[in-house]
This record gives structure tokens, sequence and C-alpha cells, in this order.
């Protein structure tokens, strides 16, 4: 299917070649980083009261979760402060390559490579992220800790390792990343097998060798772009460009490795979860997360785990069986049909978010207008009251959007099915298994 | 009569199915009105008990005791608040005439997980979950069946 190149565009590619505008807004994110660190360490330990978390866990994740990664990708990588520090001091410069910076860089060990050290850490804060989510101390000890993490792994290792093997955000936002309409590519690659230099990789005086450790010609999907933008400035051929295309182009194809396909069903199942610990009316499960270190916790930690790397990839491997036959647990079927999940796990983790976020969304006023509890009123926003979005056709946001994600999913189920010389005999136990978990998120939602 | 072609039979038909499914959970019902005392208590940033049901156009009093600080209640769709100070009880009363799930929130900001301090109210039978079923199976025949269209042979997946 066509596309279209936004970098043809000359005041698009102006913008994005640019590094003034986007050391900007790094700058800007950096300060508001600083700032929720602080508030969290030194201000006030009530949550809805303090930037750490509100900023943070309403602000910015329904930015993450409703605006940049379904519409525009790994468009917060390119932004993301928590890097950036350990990242200037690794370059040297702020800005265009200068002499040579600090650091060691080291290549990433070959044997932690792929997804699991992301999943781990994903599934890590996971297991706290109540008590981390409502309590300002810990999400400031999280994101302190995250970007010493960067800063450490910049002095040792190259380029962003990081962002690429660390992160435990940086994997699940390049997994929905691919159904996004927004993606980094080569124009022709022919021409890129004529370029001997491959500045594009190893860098020129124009800019840094991908940061994301690829190989732009050989980037099939968005999973390991972080939108950086640094080979459009060092291509001496204007090959590389920004393209607007129809959404899910990458789920057209198999994944590459069964981690993927691991992940994209820890993320699900994960959504699943949350939607019933944060959402759901069961006032002892809840406590259960809240309360690290009891013995209800540990149960809780058992039962998530079991979930997400249990049951769901169980019914998973089961509807892929059942359609198959033993065969499909060489692989083959299995990465074909996994990606078809993608556009269900986006759906869900949107509609947990809306619901989450249309609660606590006036939160932010009063926490913007003054986030270190000092009396301001920077925006005229201090004393709104809180007052929840909810009732109406609120409520049935977060079901349409379960719907919409569902309708995707089980289109890209059909292709990949007929895909594999399946058809409907192949496609009925996965739409199945897509129907079971919404139906589940939906009883969470309006049950 | 003229009959409709092949292909727009084909599409049209699961969403008239998925229609006839929605329809009979649109269909209101005649329940007597009655009063209802939904007692209610709040401690530990939650709701004791945390799920109610009522039927349409009961009358409707939330009791909501406090058993370790300010709590207060906020039922979404009613616009009902109420606060309840420790060992106070507090009440609220109203016309329960619109269909639906409706979540109670605290609305006095209690401690760490007063965000998640919230509790249900199901007012009628349960439609918006039957509306919610046909309008996945909607999603499934849409994505799956009906809008779906076989690539040419030799197309990528």
């Amino acid at each position: 299917m066509s596309s279209l190149d936004l970098t043809r565009l000359a005041f698009v590619r102006r913008l994005l070649v640019a590094r003034g505008p986007q050391l900007a807004v790094q700058l800007a994110l950096l300060a508001g980083l600083l700032i929720v660190i602080l508030a969290g360490l030194l201000g006030t330990p009530v949550g809805s009261r303090n930037p750490a978390t509100v900023l943070v866990w309403i602000a910015w994740w329904a930015a993450l979760m409703l605006a940049f990664v379904p519409w525009l990708g790994r468009s917060w990588c390119s932004v993301c402060p928590l890097p950036l520090p350990g990242e200037w001091l690794q370059r040297g410069a702020l800005l265009a390559p200068r002499g040579r910076g600090l650091g060691l860089g080291l290549r990433w060990p070959r044997r932690l490579r792929g997804m699991g050290l992301q999943n781990a850490a994903f599934l890590l804060v996971a297991l706290f992220s109540l008590p981390v989510l409502t309590q300002p101390r810990l999400t400031a000890a999280l994101l302190l800790g995250l970007g010493l993490l960067a800063i450490a792994t910049s002095l040792v290792f190259e380029r962003r390792a990081f962002c690429r093997y660390l992160c435990p955000v940086g994997g699940f936002i390049g997994l929905y990343a691919q159904a996004a309409p927004v993606a980094l590519r080569v124009r022709d690659p022919r021409l890129c097998a004529t370029h001997a230099p491959k500045t594009c990789y190893v860098g020129s005086a124009h800019g840094y060798g991908c940061p994301w450790q690829a190989y732009p010609p050989s980037l099939t999907t968005n999973v390991s772009c972080g939108l950086c933008l640094e080979c459009l400035r060092t291509c001496p051929y204007d090959n590389i460009g920004v393209f607007l295309r129809p959404p899910g182009e990458d789920l057209r194809r198999a994944w590459r490795s069964l981690g993927e396909a691991l992940k994209s069903l820890i993320l699900l199942g994960s959504a699943l979860v949350y939607a019933v610990v944060l959402l759901g009316p069961w006032n002892g499960i809840r406590s259960a997360a809240v309360h690290v270190g009891s013995a209800e916790w540990f149960a809780f930690a058992v039962a998530f785990l079991a979930v997400v790397l249990g049951v769901v990839p169980g019914l998973f491997l089961l509807a892929v069986r059942v359609a198959s036959g033993p065969r499909a647990e060489s692989g083959d079927a299995l990465r074909r049909l996994a990606p078809s999940l993608v556009p269900l796990g986006l759906a869900a983790w949107a509609a947990f978010s809306v619901s989450f976020v249309l609660a606590n969304i006036s939160y932010i006023g009063p926490v913007a207008s003054d986030p270190l509890s000092l009396g301001w009123n920077l925006f005229g926003t201090a004393g709104v009251a809180w007052s929840p979005l909810g009732g109406g056709w609120t409520f049935w946001l977060p079901p349409a959007l379960l719907a919409g994600g569902l309708a995707w999913s089980s289109h890209r189920i059909r292709r990949a099915a007929d895909g594999l010389q399946g058809g409907l005999r192949l496609a009925a136990p996965m739409l199945t298994l897509a129907l079971t978990v919404s139906v589940g998120m939906l009883w969470v939602f309006v049950g | 009569m003229p009959s409709l072609p092949a292909s727009l039979r084909r599409t049209i038909g699961p969403f008239a199915l998925a229609g006839a499914l929605i329809l009979p959970a649109a269909v209101p019902d005649g329940q007597a009105a009655a009063p209802r005392v939904l007692r209610m208590e709040a401690r530990d940033f939650a709701f004791f008990p945390s799920s109610f049901a009522v039927d349409v156009g009961d009358h409707v009093t939330i009791e909501l005791t406090s058993s370790d600080t300010v709590h207060g209640l906020h039922l979404e769709g009613y616009d009902v608040s109420l606060t309840a100070d420790p060992g106070r009880p507090a009440r609220v009363s109203f016309r329960a005439d619109r269909p639906g799930v409706y979540r109670m929130r605290c609305s006095i900001p209690c401690g760490p997980l007063h965000p998640f301090m919230a509790a249900r109210l199901r007012v009628g039978p349960p439609r918006p979950f039957a509306f919610g079923l046909a309008l996945l199976a909607l999603a499934v025949i849409a994505g799956g069946f009906a809008l779906y269209r076989r690539p040419p042979a030799g197309s990528s997946p």
C-alpha cells in the first residue's frame, strides 16, 4: 500500500533535521523530569497532590498511550529525557559531533541481546507498580534509578544500550509502535548498498551513527527505530524519509523471534491484570497488590506472573495448536499469528488508560499550577476541584476502543491465517482467544 | 422484489445479526419502583461492599460510614456526592432513573490509594455488559468476516 513521505515536504525536513527544536523539547522535558524527581522526594506524600505521581502516571501515561504510541510510534523515545545525560556524556556534546566523549564504548554482550532483559524489567516494575503509582517517593526513586542506570550504561556500553535492551517501557513502546501510521525508512535500499561508508550506522561530521544500533536500510519494523532522526542528518544522499503509512504495516510480517511473541502476550495479559487490579471492584486484589512483602502480595505476584507468563501464552499456544496441529510449535505459525494480537493489546492498554485517566485528569490542573506545593498559581488552575470525567458517552469509550482493537486484530488474524494457507480453520481458535480476552476486559469496564 | 448483490448481502448479513443481538438488550423493562438503602463502609482506601445493584426507578439512599479518616463518595453519571467523617454516617438519596453501570469514587483525597478507591452501582439488568458483548461480537464479525477480503494470490499476507 502506498505511503506519504513527509520529509519530501521541505519545512518538515528542515524541522526534523535541525537539532534545535528536538533539543529544546528534550531540555524542557529534562527540566520537567528533574522537577518531578525533586517534588517526589521532597514534596507532599499525597499522591493526588504531587507532580511525581500526577504528571507521570496521569499526564505522561495518557499522552504516551493515547497520543505518542498509537499515532506517532516511538516518537516519545526521540525526546525522552531519561537517557539524555548519559548520552551527552558519552558523546561529549549536546548537539552535533565534536570530538570524543566519555565512556568505555563497549559492545553490548551478545548473549544479553534480545528482549529477555526488557521483558524482565517490565515485569519487575509491574509487580511493584501499585505502590509506585500511588507514592510520590517511590515514583521519584524509580525515575532516579532508571536515570542513573541509563547514565551508567552509556558510560560503559556504546550508543543507547539502555534504551535498546533495558528500558522497561522501551519494549512496550517498540511493540505497539508497529501499529503506528508513522515510520522512518530508507527510500531506495539499492542506493544504500552502493554506499560504502555507511554513515547512517557509523556517523559523520553531521550526526551520530544510529544510537539504537540499527542499520537503517534493514529496518522493516518500528521496533528498534527510536526516531532519533540521526540517520536523516548523516545520510549524504537524502535517502531516508519519515513516512505516513496505513496503520499496522509492520504487522503484516512474521516476527523474527519468539521473544517478540512472548512480549506481546505478556503485555496483553498485563493490560488485563492491571484493569482487574486498578479498575475492578475487587478490594482484596488491590489490597494484596499494594502491600509489598506480605503473604497476600506474594500470592498476587505469583498469580500475576502465572497469568502473563502462563495463562495467556498458554491459551495462545493452545489456539495455534488446535488450529494447526503440533507442527505449529516449530514456530512459523506462532511468529505469523502473534503480531495479529498487537492491535488488541494496544486497544486494551488504551481502554485501561482512558478509564483511569478520565477519572483522575482533574488532578493535573492544581499540580501543574503549583508543582512544588509553594502556594503558586502558575496557570490559574491551582484551585480546580476534583471532578471525574465519567458517565455519559465516556462510559462507552473503553468498550469502543476495545471493540476497535478486536476488529483490527480479527482482520489481521484472518490475513495471517490465509497467509499460512489455514483459512478460517486456523483463524477460528485465534479469533476465539482474542474474543475471550476482550470479554474479560469488558467485564472489568462495564460488568 | 430485486435481490441484493451477494457481496452486499455478505457484508450486511453479519451486521444485521449483531443488531439482532443488541436490540433485545435495548428494550426497557417495567419494574416497580422501591426504596433501597445501600449501606457502605469506607476504610483502608476501599468501600465495603464494593458492588451494588438496584432496579430502574428505585428511590435509593446511600448511607456511608467512614471507619478511619474522612472519605467522600461521588456517583458518576448521577453527580451525587456526600462526605463522611469518621464515626458520623452520611446519607444521600436520589432516584435511580438512568439504567447502566456507574462508578462510585472517593471524592476526598484520603491517602496513597485514593485514586483507586471505587465501588460500582448497577441500575437495572446487566444491559451494558450485554451491549458490550454484542459490540465485541460485532467487532469480530466486522474485522474477521464482513470487511475481510482474501488478498490476491501472490501478495504479501
